[in-house]
């Protein structure tokens, strides 16, 4: 179909473009962007008038669910979730159930957004070693062949330090791109909330900071070792975005993101034990919040990601240490987005840049610009609204909401996806 | 979810019993008169009083107990409560039935009071924000967070030896970092004013910024008692021994461990206290468990008190002199 898009408010920071103009799309691809193409004749216009008009957003870090979970959410429920949100584009870790660490999964994950309508591009994250269970390297370039974007061991740690640098080796040998969650296990134990002065007088059993930070540490001299490309996810603690910015001086070849969640919640956001924010990594202190919006304005963090975790409620209606830990937050992603913006964290195309360009550049997808000849994802935004966080409006699955009552300006008006207009 | 005033009825009084911390000086001190009254009633012969006729208290524990579990079902008998207990081991909860339906199902049974003593921290609060209104929570304990009945019982037992708090030094002696009697000590000294509130543990049994509950810290000992008028110990978890927190439990002893000795740092006067059970021979020793100037006994007496004035403050109506 031939769509022309009006008057909209274009923000597409790859191409440095931020003014009010046209966009044309002929089937899959965008054709042009300000002038008509010639003879080109709109099947269906969209007036964009006082709307952004804005490339679709790329989640790097998503949980649909599915295979294994699918009482809490499905591709289905999940992808649609994520397409009316705005995200056009997700990447799925490996630690579903089955894991995936054969073609056989990746195959089966595509072939269910397939009959699911294909409402969202689904890129999919192999697993490092067999499993998951740190032992035996993957088949990772059969993993390639199937259309695993990259490789990572989710949080799941590997049996020594030698495997991990023999993974990161061969998938460097592979050219594939290395995720990791700087975790130590031990460090972690059965620790539930950040050390700290929360935790303390709560009770709860703490995960201290050196659970990310000595984890870290080990991992960016294995990226030395190896020049494996390596990107590290869901970072959460001061110290390691500082040991990323050095990383990053000493020219390493690693890039970083945040969680949705960690920019705006704290360790004392869970006073009276509320389960709905319980994430793993925990929500840290002022301090590290403060650090993590720091990071993304000076570069150090390349993107922010969703982390989403969808659950049904029962999972959630349990005393804290005993729940289940994740947040749903496709729901809340682009509007938490402008917040930052709002809240003078990052210039509005540079908050975009986060979301789109650069995990579409770290993650190699085709996505993220609105350009002539790029797949045709994007989305219209109306950032003038006003309302009330709700669960119960939520489109996922999961309805563990941590920022319910939040007041929110933006909602997404329509998603494009490859040409395709979204109901 | 939760909120800060969880515990409180709307006027002010006491709905649910789930921490210390949140509580004012006043509903304490209210708790502690009311538990002196009761003692009269342990004295006497017949030891019963009708406050709780009619009413059924649920004792819920899944975690292991004698002397709360015991004190509480005795608080309730002698207020004249029909008393329900459960030993959670052998219920269903093991058979896979979730929490919030093991509550549901007891609620259905008309329980108008749960005990409850769980391992996982703020489990109190959990079954508080879901039982019907008109049910009350008492925690027995819930992970390493609360145990408020056990603080209140020895802060009766601190005011009846030394009248009033302001002015007297508390060292609180042993792993703090995993307990719930310590927490909740620490906050109902603090609302109580008193003078000074010491920790005395090595780093590895003390949790991060313990200092933020209000306490000074203190690793050596003998430095720590000096010229305390309350000595609290605490019971060292033989667990304790494995998770690499503690090299030996002589060393422990050696350092750590209450002697004859190292009492006399103290004020002559000073009282020794334990929550119970005790390890003679790894956090006190025997001498001086059994010696004159413990009061671990009577704090056992006391409890039964001041599990009767929680209960009946909880069951007064509003309006009425509970």
């Amino acid at each position: 179909m031939k769509i022309r898009i009006k008057n909209g408010r274009v923000i597409d920071p790859a191409s440095a473009t931020d003014r009010v103009t046209d966009v044309f799309i002929d089937l899959q691809l965008i054709s042009a962007v300000g002038s008509v193409p010639d003879g080109f004749v709109a099947e269906k216009e969209i007036d964009a008038s006082g709307k952004l008009v804005l490339p679709g957003l790329v989640d790097i870090q998503c949980r649909v669910r599915e295979p294994g979970l699918t009482h809490k959410a499905s591709i289905a429920s999940e992808t649609n979730a994520a397409a009316r949100n705005g995200i056009t584009s997700l990447c799925i870790p490996p630690d579903s159930k089955p894991i995936t660490d054969n073609s056989a999964i990746v195959e089966q994950i595509h072939h269910s957004n397939q009959k699911a309508g294909n409402r969202c591009h689904i890129y999919t994250i192999g697993a490092l070693t067999k499993k998951l269970q740190g032992e035996i390297l993957s088949n990772m370039g059969t993993l390639k062949q199937a259309g695993c974007i990259a490789l990572s061991n989710a949080q799941r740690p590997f049996l020594n330090n030698l495997v991990q640098r023999r993974a990161m080796e061969y998938a460097a040998g592979q050219g594939m791109l290395v995720v990791i969650q700087p975790m130590d296990q031990a460090l972690y134990g059965n620790g539930c909330a950040h050390e700290g002065p929360l935790a303390t007088r709560r009770g709860l059993p703490p995960i201290p900071e050196a659970a990310e930070t000595a984890a870290l540490a080990k991992d960016i001299e294995l990226v030395a070792q190896t020049g494996a490309r390596t990107h590290f996810g869901q970072i959460s603690c001061a110290r390691s975005v500082d040991m990323i910015r050095q990383a990053k001086k000493d020219g390493l070849p690693v890039s970083a993101d945040a969680s949705m969640h960690q920019l705006f919640l704290t360790d004392f956001d869970i006073d009276n034990f509320d389960t709905r924010k319980l994430v793993i990594p925990p929500l840290r202190s002022e301090q590290d919040k403060h650090a993590l919006r720091a990071g993304l304005a000076d570069g150090t963090i390349d993107c922010i990601c969703s982390d989403h975790q969808p659950h049904d409620a029962d999972a959630k209606l349990k005393p804290f240490p005993s729940a289940e830990p994740g947040i749903s937050s496709l729901d809340v992603f682009l509007p938490l987005l402008f917040k930052l913006v709002e809240e003078g964290v990052l210039p509005l195309a540079e908050a975009i840049a986060k979301v789109t360009q650069h995990p579409a550049r770290i993650f190699g997808l085709p996505a993220g610009q609105i350009a002539p000849g790029e797949l045709a994802d994007l989305i219209i935004v109306d950032d003038q609204q006003s309302y009330s966080c709700r669960s119960e409006e939520f489109l996922s699955a999961g309805k563990n909401n941590a920022f319910e009552g939040w007041d929110f300006s933006t909602r997404v008006e329509h998603s494009i996806i490859a040409g395709k207009p979204i109901d | 979810m939760a909120n800060p005033n969880l515990q409180l009825h709307d006027d002010g009084r006491l709905r649910h019993f789930l921490s210390v911390e949140g509580l004012s000086k006043q509903i304490l001190t209210d708790i502690l008169d009311t538990a002196e009254s009761f003692t009269s009633v342990t004295d006497r012969s017949i030891k019963k009083v009708p406050i709780l006729r009619g009413k059924t208290v649920a004792n819920l524990f899944f975690e292991a107990s004698t002397r709360t579990r015991a004190t509480f079902e005795l608080a309730a008998q002698r207020l004249s409560a029909d008393i329900l207990s459960l030993d959670i081991k052998t219920s269903s909860a093991v058979k896979g039935e979730s929490l919030l339906d093991t509550l549901h199902n007891l609620e259905a049974m008309q329980i108008d009071m749960f005990v409850i003593r769980h391992q996982d921290s703020g489990s109190a609060h959990f079954f508080a924000s879901h039982v019907h209104p008109g049910v009350s929570v008492l925690n027995a304990g819930d992970g390493q967070h609360a145990h408020p009945t056990q603080a209140m019982l020895d802060m009766f037992t601190i005011r009846r030896h030394k009248q009033q708090f302001e002015g007297l030094s508390v060292a609180i002696v042993g792993d703090i970092k995993h307990s719930r009697v310590a927490r909740s000590q620490i906050h109902a000294l603090n609302i109580l004013n008193t003078g000074q509130v010491r920790v005395i543990a090595p780093p590895t049994l003390l949790p991060e910024h313990c200092e933020t509950l209000g306490v000074q810290v203190y690793h050596d000992f003998d430095e720590g008692i000096r010229d305390v008028d309350v000595v609290i110990m605490l019971r060292l978890q033989k667990e304790r021994m494995t998770g690499a927190l503690l090299p030996s439990e002589k060393e422990y002893f050696r350092q750590y461990g209450l002697t004859a000795e190292r009492i006399k740092l103290a004020k002559p006067d000073a009282i020794i206290m334990h929550p119970g059970p005790a390890n003679r021979g790894i956090e006190i020793e025997s001498s001086v468990m059994d010696g004159k100037q413990s009061v671990i006994l009577q704090q056992v007496t006391f409890g039964i008190a001041v599990r009767m004035a929680v209960m009946s403050m909880i069951a007064s109506q509003p309006g009425l002199d509970g």
